[in-house]
Order: C-alpha cells, then sequence, then structure tokens
C-alpha cells in the first residue's frame, strides 16, 4: 500500500520598499503596501482560487478520500484578509471538509530558531492561536521556515507538543535509505518525522513545464505509475511544495490544473493507494530508524542547506543586527513595534540578499523584487537603521517610566 | 587573415576608452594570428617610445599619418590645436579638412598594403576606410565605440559629423557596435538595418601592476571618484549635485573628479555655486599609472554617464577593486552584474547608493570581491574572437 501525502506551502512575503538612506530617522513606512496587495490579488486570481476549488472538487468526487494539508504563514494570512478575503473563506470550506489538515509554523515566517529560540517559541504560538482563530483547527505537525530542519529543531518543538515534523529527504543525510518512510528524530520519542520525497515533489513543482526535461509532457498516468512503483518499498510518498506551483510557477496553459484534477484519479486507479494527511500517516505508520540531523538542512537549491539566507556576509550582518534589537524591540512592550520587528524577520528579506546564482540569474532572480542583492541589502539596512532608532527610543521610554 | 586597420594611439598617449579598445583588440587579435597593419593619425612632437614598447608582436605593423587629429576632438578643439603648430607644418585650416587630408594619406596606405579586410574605429576614420575599399575592394568593417548622439545627448548633433557617420555605416559591409544600448542607437538613429549590426562587447586589459602606497588623503577621507573626459556626455554634473546631497548626510568624505573636458569650467563653478568648493577636488588628465592609482584610493567610483556606449572604466574599477555605481544607460551595464546600477539623472538614487557604500562595509566588501571574480572573465580574447567571426562571415558573402 502508499499513501500520498500532499502538504503545500502558502505564504508572500511582506515586501519591503525601497527605503532611501535619506529617510532615516523619518520613520516612513517600511512595506511596498501597493505591490504587496498587487501580488497578493494577482495570485490569488491565478493560484489560490482556482487550486482550492479544484481541491475540493477532488474532496466532494472521491466521497473525502481526496486529502491534503497546508501550511499558511500569519503574514499571508494577514494579507489575505486584508485585500483578498474571499481566499480566506474557500480555504475555510476546505477545513471544513475534514480532509485537510492545517500545519503549524512560525507566524512570520523567519529564522527565528537560529538566532533567538524565545522568539521563535512565540511566533509558533503565534501562528497556532491564529490558525484555531481563523480555522477552529489545532496543527498537532510543525514545519519549519523552508524545512530548515536539524535534531535540535525536532527536540524542541517536541517539548511544544507536536507529534510529527517536516523535513527535506536530503541525499547527504538519507544515503541509502528511503523518503518514502517515517523515521524517527535522533534520540526522541514522542515525535516522528516526514520526509519530502524532493524528486517526486520537484517533477510537478519545478520541471512540469521544462520541455527540455527527458518525461516531459508529465501526465498524470505516468506520474501515477510512477508513484505506485513505491509500492512494496515505501509506505507514504510526501508530496512536498509550495502551493504557487499551481497557476503561478507552473502556469495555467501547460496543463497544470488539469494535471492537479486529473492525478488523484490516476492514482486511485491502483486499489492499494490512498491520500493521507501527514498526522493520519503519523497515526498510521511506524517511524523504521532513527535519522540524525546533526547540522541544519533546508529546502533550498541543490546544496539543501542555509546558504541561501547565511551564505554572504550581508545576510549575516543584517540577520546579526535585526536579532540584535531583540531586547530594545521587547522591552518596550509596544505590540506594533514587536510586529514589525518580526516582520523584518521574514526570510524571503536576506534570501534577496543571496549573490550565489546572481550571476546565472534563476530562480533567485526570478522571485526577487530588488534588480540585485545590493540593493536588497541596501534598502533593508536603511530600514534597520530607521527602526534602531524607534526601537531605542520607545524601550527607553519604558525603561525610564 | 590580414587586417587593415585604421585606429587610436594606445595607451598612455590615448585619451580614454578608444586608445584603450583600439589596444586591447589589437592585442588579442595579434595573439590569435590576425596579422594586422595599423594606421593612426600621428601628432610629430609626440613621442613613439612607449607604444612601440607596447606592441611588441612581429605580426603587428604600424603605419603613420601625420596629423593632429585626435578622437572626441570637436571643431574648436582642433582650432586650438592648429593655431599652436608651426607655420610650416601642413594641416587642413579645419577639422574636417583635416579628416579629409588624412583619408587621401590612407587611400595611399591601402594601395601599399596588402590585406583582406578593413577594421575602422569611430567617424573620423570611416572616410579612410570607404576610400580603401573602393581602392582594393575589400569587405569594411565599422567599429562604433561611440555615436554623435551619444556625445552630445541627442542635442546639437553636429551635422556633419552624423552624416559621415551615417554614410559609412550605409557603405560598410559589417558594423561592429560596443554593446547593445550601441546597436539600437544605430538601427533607430542612422536607418541601418540591424541584421548588419553585430555586438562586441569590450574587454579591459587584467594585467595588475602590484603597488602598494600610503596615500596621505585616505588618512582622514573617505573618497568618492569620477574619472573620464569632463563633458556632457560623461554626467560630471550629476556627479557634483549627488556630492551635494552625500555631504549633507556624511562628513570625511571628498569627491575626485578625473580628466578634462570642455565642461571643467562649469562644473568648478557648480561645485563653489554649492558650497562644496573644498569638498570637491579636480586631478586634471590623468596617466595610466594615475589612473590606476585613482581607483586604489577611491572608496567609490561613479560613473554618472547620460549616455554611455560602453564604458571601459567600469571595468576598471572592478579591477582595482573600487566598488562602482554605474548608469544604466551604458553599454557596460548590460554585461556586468556585480556594479550598483543607476539612472544618471537620479540623483537621489546616487547619492543614496554613495552613502549605502560607505556606512555598510559589508556591502562595500562584498561588491569589491564578487566584482573583482565577475571582471576576470572581460578578456580581450573574447571580443577579438568575435571580430574574428565578423571578418569571416563578411569574407564569405
Amino acid at each position: 500500500m502508499v499513501s500520498v501525502c500532499f502538504y503545500f506551502q502558502v505564504h508572500q512575503p511582506m515586501r519591503l520598499r525601497n527605503y532611501s538612506v535619506f529617510e532615516i530617522g523619518h520613520h516612513n513606512n517600511y512595506f511596498n503596501e501597493q505591490k504587496n496587495e498587487a501580488i497578493i490579488k494577482k495570485v490569488a486570481k491565478k493560484c489560490y482560487i482556482p487550486a482550492n476549488k479544484i481541491v475540493l472538487d477532488l474532496i466532494n468526487k472521491t466521497d473525502g478520500r481526496f486529502k491534503a494539508a497546508y501550511s499558511m504563514t500569519g503574514i499571508v494570512l494577514e494579507q489575505f484578509e486584508r485585500h483578498a478575503p474571499e481566499v480566506v473563506d474557500s480555504f475555510r470550506q476546505l477545513v471544513d471538509t475534514g480532509c485537510v489538515e492545517m500545519l503549524d509554523e512560525t507566524y512570520h515566517h523567519t529564522l527565528s530558531f537560529l538566532y533567538s529560540k524565545d522568539d521563535f517559541r512565540e511566533q509558533v504560538q503565534m501562528h497556532n492561536k491564529k490558525i484555531r482563530k481563523m480555522f477552529n483547527f489545532k496543527p498537532k505537525v510543525f514545519r519549519n521556515t523552508e524545512l530548515i530542519y536539524s535534531n535540535e529543531i525536532a527536540g524542541f518543538v517536541e517539548k511544544m507538543g507536536y507529534k510529527g515534523i517536516i523535513a527535506e529527504g536530503a541525499d547527504h543525510i538519507l544515503q541509502w535509505r528511503s523518503p518514502n518512510f517515517l523515521y524517527k528524530p535522533s534520540g526522541l520519542n514522542g515525535i516522528k518525522l516526514l520526509l519530502k520525497n524532493y524528486r517526486l515533489s520537484d517533477d510537478i513543482a519545478f520541471r512540469f513545464s521544462e520541455k527540455s526535461w527527458k518525461e516531459f509532457p508529465l501526465t498524470a498516468e505516468k506520474y501515477a505509475d510512477w508513484v505506485s512503483q513505491v509500492n512494496g518499498n515505501g509506505n507514504v510518498v510526501n508530496l512536498f511544495m509550495d502551493y504557487e506551483t499551481f497557476g503561478e510557477h507552473q502556469w495555467e496553459d501547460k496543463g497544470i490544473f488539469e494535471f492537479l484534477k486529473h492525478m488523484p484519479h490516476e492514482i486511485f486507479k491502483h486499489p492499494d493507494n490512498d491520500f493521507v494527511t501527514p498526522s493520519e500517516a503519523i497515526r498510521r505508520y511506524n517511524a523504521v530508524a532513527e535519522l540524525d540531523f546533526p547540522s541544519f538542512v533546508s529546502w533550498a537549491d541543490v546544496e539543501r542547506d542555509m546558504s541561501a539566507w547565511l551564505g554572504n556576509k550581508m545576510q549575516q550582518e543584517a540577520l546579526r543586527d535585526i536579532y540584535l534589537l531583540e531586547t530594545a524591540v521587547k522591552l518596550s512592550r509596544n505590540p506594533a513595534l514587536i510586529d514589525e520587528w518580526r516582520k523584518l524577520q521574514t526570510s524571503d528579506h536576506f534570501y534577496y540578499m543571496c549573490t550565489k546564482w546572481f550571476n546565472d540569474g534563476d530562480v533567485h532572480k526570478y522571485f526577487n523584487p530588488y534588480d540585485s542583492p545590493y540593493e536588497a541589502f541596501i534598502s533593508y539596512m536603511n530600514i534597520l537603521n530607521d527602526f534602531r532608532i524607534k526601537a531605542n527610543r520607545l524601550s527607553e521610554i519604558k525603561v525610564g517610566e | 587573415m590580414k587586417v587593415l586597420m585604421f585606429g587610436w594611439e594606445f595607451p598612455p598617449l590615448s585619451s580614454g576608452g578608444l586608445g584603450t579598445a583600439c589596444y586591447g583588440l589589437t592585442k588579442g587579435l595579434s595573439k590569435k594570428g590576425v596579422d594586422i597593419t595599423f594606421v593612426l593619425p600621428y601628432s610629430a612632437d609626440a613621442s613613439d617610445a612607449d607604444f612601440v614598447k607596447l606592441v611588441s608582436a612581429n605580426n603587428i605593423k604600424i603605419r603613420k599619418i601625420s596629423s593632429v587629429l585626435q578622437p572626441y576632438m570637436s571643431s574648436q578643439d582642433y582650432k586650438m590645436v592648429v593655431s599652436k603648430k608651426p607655420a610650416q607644418q601642413i594641416y587642413g585650416s579645419t577639422l574636417f579638412e583635416e579628416v579629409y587630408r588624412y583619408t587621401l594619406a590612407a587611400e595611399r596606405i591601402a594601395e601599399e598594403e596588402d590585406f583582406d579586410v578593413i577594421h575602422c574605429h569611430d567617424w573620423m576614420t570611416f572616410g579612410a576606410g570607404i576610400a580603401a575599399k573602393k581602392k582594393k575592394n575589400k569587405p569594411l568593417i565599422l567599429h562604433v565605440h561611440a555615436t554623435e548622439h551619444d556625445r552630445t545627448g541627442g542635442n546639437s548633433v553636429n551635422q556633419y559629423v552624423y552624416d559621415m557617420e551615417r554614410y559609412g555605416m550605409h557603405h560598410a559591409d559589417a558594423i561592429i557596435a560596443v554593446s547593445n544600448f550601441t546597436k539600437n542607437k544605430i538601427v533607430a538613429h542612422y536607418g541601418v538595418n540591424p541584421e548588419k549590426v553585430n555586438v562586441v562587447h569590450n574587454a579591459v586589459d587584467l594585467s595588475q601592476h602590484d603597488f602598494r602606497e600610503n596615500f596621505e588623503i585616505k588618512k582622514n577621507d573617505r573618497i568618492v571618484l569620477f574619472l573620464g573626459r569632463v563633458t556632457l556626455q560623461k554626467g560630471p554634473d550629476y556627479f557634483v549635485y549627488a556630492a551635494k546631497k552625500v555631504l549633507e548626510h556624511e562628513k570625511n568624505v571628498k569627491f575626485i573628479i578625473a580628466g578634462s573636458g570642455d565642461m571643467e569650467p562649469f562644473v568648478i563653478e557648480k561645485a563653489a555655486e554649492l558650497g562644496i568648493a573644498d569638498k570637491v577636488l579636480f586631478a586634471g588628465f590623468l596617466n595610466q599609472h594615475d589612473v590606476e592609482r585613482a581607483y586604489k584610493i577611491a572608496d567609490v567610483y561613479v560613473m554618472p554617464s547620460v549616455s554611455e556606449p560602453f564604458g571601459i572604466t567600469a571595468l576598471e574599477a572592478m579591477k582595482n577593486k573600487a566598488p562602482a555605481i554605474i548608469s544604466k544607460q551604458s553599454g557596460v551595464s548590460e554585461v556586468v552584474s556585480h556594479c550598483l546600477k543607476v539612472d544618471f539623472w537620479d540623483i537621489d538614487e546616487i547619492s543614496n547608493k554613495i552613502v549605502a557604500l560607505l556606512r555598510y562595509r559589508q556591502l562595500h566588501d562584498a561588491l569589491r570581491e564578487n566584482a573583482y571574480f565577475e571582471v576576470k572573465k572581460f578578456n580581450w580574447s573574447i571580443p577579438a574572437e568575435k571580430c574574428i567571426q565578423v571578418y569571416n562571415h563578411v569574407l564569405k558573402q
């Protein structure tokens, strides 16, 4: 029997304005409201709304045998509430079927685990509260920003009460092992590890419209065949990807929605196959072995490491500086200031500063609102310097009282 | 392959990108086994010891024509130069007469020399190229490093120069443009069929002089550098306006303008008017060695060109580890990633970026290192190879 476990990531950062050095001290708005609103509306129309409709149809047509999980950041939810409330409604409909599971993550899509475990905990709790409030659903499985994972993170979220955690099925960790089983994080008994089958996931997420790929065009039938081949040497195929794959990264005219519509039916043609949510997988399958992730692994780039956010000194400096402000920010007890500080932690801001692939102009460039990583850094540092002035002023007032 | 090339004096006698490009390209072609007869205007009072030394390859033959022509020369410049010459030397009474005189001399050389293709660099040599083509019936290639539209910023275009450029372009068998930016100008302003225009981006001489010096000026000040002809085309006025804005926010910064040109008086007066005369230093025209020193002391290099067909100085800055802010209205910005790019008119953004480079050490270092790595791919053998492809193509036609 093979169970297919879909988890879709839903996230849009709050992109920053091009903040000039001459604005430092003026405390102008940091966020590019216009652009963020335009992108949310565009992606809602191209992806979230049509994809949700297909998923809902699939659930209805299969009498609830089709299932999926979503992880939605707090900041994308906030943006939906403001600019595209119909998206929230359509996700509610999905959750209400009982066939859709919501996962937890950091509310602001941050790298906080690396810099401040206290704030990491608060951000995860904030996210949990938001999902409960909006969807009446209490997440039990955790996914960290960009699937950043290590033994330490597993231990930390186990203590927070999570039953499962998601990570990249990186070759250098798995070696000869298969991602199609559940594992046990090193030294832990209360939490199970689900690993992304990156080959099958990326066939959809990255290669679907790639004409030079030898499997092009990818049909639902062919794909279901590949999944069924896992029968006998695996329990669960974890297909984890950005939800924007559907309609935004892979375009509708390339047939991605048709693929999504038909693929589950093809999967069901094999009587031993089914779909599960991460929590169901955890309940149903035992962990086959213990897996050791001594250092951080992510789902980004070929390196599957932290280099997309921490690969150069600009990124390291910007990250160090924003977290150095934690004490001042928290002393202020000013909710608006704390919120702004956390929005400045969103990992995308640091991803835009990545110089690794800048010459080649690939995926980093496509998703980068800036002309270059240097512009991203300049704007971020100008904002950070402005924010520092604000934070110091506000915290001193509190301290003095 | 034998090339009759009408070019310009090499560094250190050259003043600017044209001579530098001729030198780099000639060296690159010579290394690839191309025989070159290099014809150039030669002023009697200049010393030639240097470039003979520079071009020691035995497949390069230099033919000189006595003339006071210099690249970038205007009619006024010409009058000034000629008026200083002794009466017994014979030169044209105007720039255009002198160009014509040069063309006739070039025709005689073409008659004597044996070659497969003719390769000319910028308008003053176009007449010579056409004359050689008519004489020997060999294909003509024009290499466009700048057009009259770039030099004048599109205003008060000199009709004679424009006509000469246009006539040459339409009579050439192929055109080489130093960038897509320039190719577009050639197509839009000169009505040339785009298929005839090949883009060959320039490169930079990657050899390094290793010298360590402690510069007195660096003790108290950080340096922002402008290096180029002080003419409308290069945007020195934007540099001064940006300096003013930077100085409102940063202390201990000096702005150096290295180069000479007809806008010098305006720029000097402007700096005084803005109250920053003590912060803007005029270094005048620099020789090759001092150019390198200028980049070495610079914390920021700014190239605010209004219209820059290529912009080799950006590559020179990268090579000498000076982080560069360059105009988007340039050819070089098409091919480099590790520079900061701005619209030349956007003084706020130019000054924002200057201040960021002065304040943010990590930004400064990242640009320095990444640009230094990137510039290594701009070797003259690549444009040389592309020129050979153009030669082969026209010979097949």
